[in-house]
């Protein structure tokens, strides 16, 4: 059933796909990853804060993201951006922003949702005792929960902040609809060019599958080396 | 910022041609289309994750090491290129007639979508569904089994009513998800709500407008099936159990 599949085109093409395509996934997953917790984690302090409205908006931001598409959040912030930035830095016309930069935004935006709730529930792991102790030994509010308090739901969360990082690089491929040349936009041009789409979309969900199987077991190894013994990671 | 905004565009004839209705009927046309699509592919899911769930928490290790490839599969490939392999690559691997008669039929989109999304879905039912057996006390396999019942049966009549009620609550959720995937859809010429939305921004530049409506219509739904779930939740709910009456433990 594969005989008139050509599978040339591949080896034609690789390095073009993993250069250009691979290239920008995994530069723009990184990135959104490294934004993103620090969004999120700020969120999700945010949304335990003791002022009501603070915890409010923020909760309601998360909610909000987390109710709708990715692709709707994707064309957004893709038109948002400009005016944002035109009103930023006070200028009559909406500014150019890269196809990167945009992207970039949005993941981070997107997917600090998704961490703020992974940073909650380990925040709310940790005993509300240690607070406590923090406050007993003098410590602030904010050097309690800089210093006591993230650094364990951090640790205690790192498998699942890992895991939500494999789904972020697989929703990088979604850029396609702003069509940007990410792995899978680079394999459409190549695919589209020489009329060969289904070996070229074979490959890509190969290298997907290989990619992210690999890392989903190398997390699950670091879950078993970093869970914590007497609390238990659960 | 100097964007002119119309909220009037949604009673405005679209650019569709005449009796193509206002902007407001695309938009709802669309949210039809992402319901239909969502429906389906929830129903398709469920059945396919409960058989796939019920075979991984069967005694043979054979079952389980297949229900798990079946897994890693579906989740280690990104639901785009899943899509793209049912709808590019998939009638090329048919024989040739009906690969053809696949790729010119006119609800090709919405069955690629449905069956797409589907699989996609079924693993995250099935293990829900499997945690959902696996939950129940051991007890209550041995109690059917020595009340006489066969494996089938006690699946049938004790194990997967009680794991059905235990995982309603996840169910719930993973219908919103479903819902929201159906989008992804738009890449292969589904029109759904996204996608319609896209549309009208494109003819009349009313960008913003055009994404709010799309956000709250998904907000609205997103309610909608959160109020439906929870109804279904409080009669389904088991005593005893979580989201039953009792051993509700505080959060801080």
């Amino acid at each position: 059933m594969f005989g008139e599949f050509d599978f040339d085109v591949i080896q034609r093409s690789w390095v073009y796909l993993f250069t250009t395509g691979m290239a920008f996934t995994l530069k723009l997953t990184i990135l959104a990853m490294a934004g993103g917790i620090v969004l999120g984690t700020l969120l999700a302090v945010l949304r335990l804060s003791k002022i009501r409205a603070v915890a409010a908006v923020a909760g309601t931001y998360v909610n909000l993201i987390r109710s709708i598409p990715l692709i709707l959040v994707i064309f957004w912030f893709y038109f948002l951006v400009p005016y944002v930035g035109a009103w930023l830095i006070g200028s009559p016309q909406p500014i150019k922003v890269g196809a990167f930069s945009s992207a970039l935004i949005t993941f981070i935006m997107f997917e600090a949702a998704y961490y703020c709730e992974i940073m909650r529930a380990g925040i709310q792991s940790i005993p509300g005792g240690q607070v406590s102790a923090g406050l007993a030994l003098g410590m602030t509010e904010r050097q309690t929960m800089m210093q006591i308090i993230l650094p364990q739901a951090f640790r205690n969360m790192v498998p699942v902040l890992l895991t939500q990082s494999i789904i972020l690089f697989q929703d990088v491929s979604l850029v396609y609809v702003l069509s940007i040349t990410d792995f899978v936009g680079a394999a459409t041009k190549v695919a589209r060019r020489d009329g060969r789409l289904a070996e070229m979309y074979l490959f890509v969900a190969l290298v997907y599958f290989v990619m992210s199987y690999g890392l989903s077991l190398m997390v699950k190894r670091l879950e078993k080396n970093t869970a914590i013994g007497v609390q238990g990671a659960s | 910022m100097n964007y002119k905004w119309n909220w009037g565009i949604f009673w405005e004839e679209s650019a569709y041609g005449s009796g193509s209705g206002t902007y407001a009927d695309m938009l709802l046309g669309g949210l039809c289309w992402t319901i239909a699509t969502a429906l389906c592919a929830a129903v398709l899911a469920f059945v396919l994750g409960v058989v796939i769930g019920t075979l991984r928490t069967l005694p043979s290790k054979g079952w389980r090491r297949a229900t798990n490839a079946y897994i890693e599969l579906f989740r280690n490939i990104p639901l785009l290129v899943q899509l793209f392999l049912w709808f590019f690559v998939f009638p090329e691997l048919l024989p040739e007639k009906l690969g053809t008669w696949l790729k010119l039929l006119p609800a090709g989109p919405f069955l690629t979508a449905v069956v797409c999304l589907g699989f996609y879905h079924s693993i995250r039912v099935a293990l829900m569904f499997s945690a959902g057996i696996n939950a129940l006390p051991a007890g209550q396999k041995m109690a059917a089994s020595a009340l006489g019942l066969t494996l089938p049966q006690a699946y049938r009549h004790v194990l997967l009513p009680m794991a059905f009620r235990v995982a309603l609550p996840p169910l719930g959720s993973e219908c919103l998800n479903v819902m929201k995937n159906t989008s992804v859809a738009l890449t292969i010429g589904l029109v759904e709500l996204t996608a319609s939305a896209q549309g009208m921004s494109e003819f009349t530049f009313q960008i913003f407008e055009a994404f709010s409506a799309a956000t709250i219509l998904y907000l609205l739904v997103n309610v909608a099936v959160l109020m439906l779930m929870r109804i279904l939740e409080r009669r389904t709910a088991v005593p005893g159990y979580v989201g039953g009456k009792t051993g509700q433990s505080g959060g801080r």
